[in-house]
């Protein structure tokens, strides 16, 4: 490529510093939800007893069904990624569908979950809430944080993707050229990655 | 350049990752239900990260990166790590 012309720079795509810079983005992603880890682990230490019980509140069978939900729309987001490599566009938008449905599917569950906690009155400022002992309010404070944020990112996932299934409509998206879709697939990853954690802390901490 | 450089994964190698996967957390949430804490602790402090490491390595293509990605990553992760190490000298102590 010469590069000498105005169209020959707009052809050029850089694929490892769009992936760079993908990954410096998720390291502040990390980092995020990291601090917030490092402040579970301070107070876990601090109320071990409190946050065993609290932990009872939380139904685990829950947390492993949104774990396998998650797990298997990395599966499908992995997939589609090999689809579009292979030219197979059109397995390639199916797939990356599935993975908007199974992040609804695990948004369902995590409101159906949640519903119940505020019909308890558990929630933060809750009235039920605020008559636990103080460890367990902030287990159940830390548990709403970091499931919310988390629920957010899914959120934000499912319209990157959405966004995805509309290039990959256009074309946009095809064998040759693929980066936008590996970046917002290794998005979904990390979300995922993030709730891998999430279910020993607070599912199975009783 | 007009080609994407990206290694292609065979299906059966996601699909196997996946299986796996399943099958570590079914192993985790079946050691925290039914031993002892102690031991439920340790079987979360291993299984999580080879989870994590799992996705990272195979679905996140870590495993077919240039050596300079996978060290950028694994300084980030290994600052989080000295962080947190740092968190539990520091409760140990007090």
């Amino acid at each position: 490529m010469s590069g000498s012309t105005a169209h020959g720079a707009a052809a050029h795509r850089d694929y490892a510093g769009a992936k760079i810079g993908m990954w410096l983005f998720l390291f502040t992603e990390i980092v995020l939800f990291g601090g917030l880890f490092i402040l579970y682990s301070a107070y876990r230490t601090k109320y071990p007893h409190e946050f065993h019980t609290a932990g009872q509140e939380l139904n685990y069978v829950i947390g492993v069904i949104n774990t396998v939900v998650l797990l298997t729309s990395s599966l499908s987001m992995a997939l589609s990624i090999t689809a579009v490599q292979k030219g197979q566009q059109r397995l390639a938008t199916w797939l990356v569908g599935l993975t908007v449905i199974l992040g609804a599917l695990f948004l369902v569950n995590k409101y159906v979950e949640w519903s119940a906690k505020i019909h308890h009155g558990l929630y933060p400022n809750g009235p039920e809430l605020l008559k636990l002992p103080p460890g367990e309010g902030l287990f159940l404070g830390l548990y709403f944080t970091m499931t919310g944020l988390h629920g957010l990112h899914v959120v934000a996932g499912m319209i990157v993707l959405s966004i995805m299934l509309v290039l990959l409509a256009k074309q946009r998206i095809r064998q040759d050229d693929y980066v936008k879709l590996e970046n917002a697939g290794l998005y979904w990853h990390l979300v995922d990655v993030i709730w891998i954690f999430l279910l020993p802390l607070f599912y199975l901490a009783a | 350049m007009n080609q994407e450089h990206g290694h292609v994964v065979p299906y059966a190698t996601f699909v196997k990752v996946w299986g796996v996967l399943l099958a570590l957390t079914m192993l985790l949430t079946f050691t925290s239900k039914r031993f002892h804490e102690a031991l439920s602790v340790w079987a979360m402090l291993c299984i999580t990260p080879l989870k994590a490491g799992l996705v990272f390595y195979y679905f996140m293509h870590l495993k077919f990166e240039a050596p300079l990605l996978k060290g950028m990553v694994f300084v980030a992760l290994a600052t989080l790590v000295v962080f947190i190490g740092m968190l539990f000298f520091d409760i140990s102590f007090r």
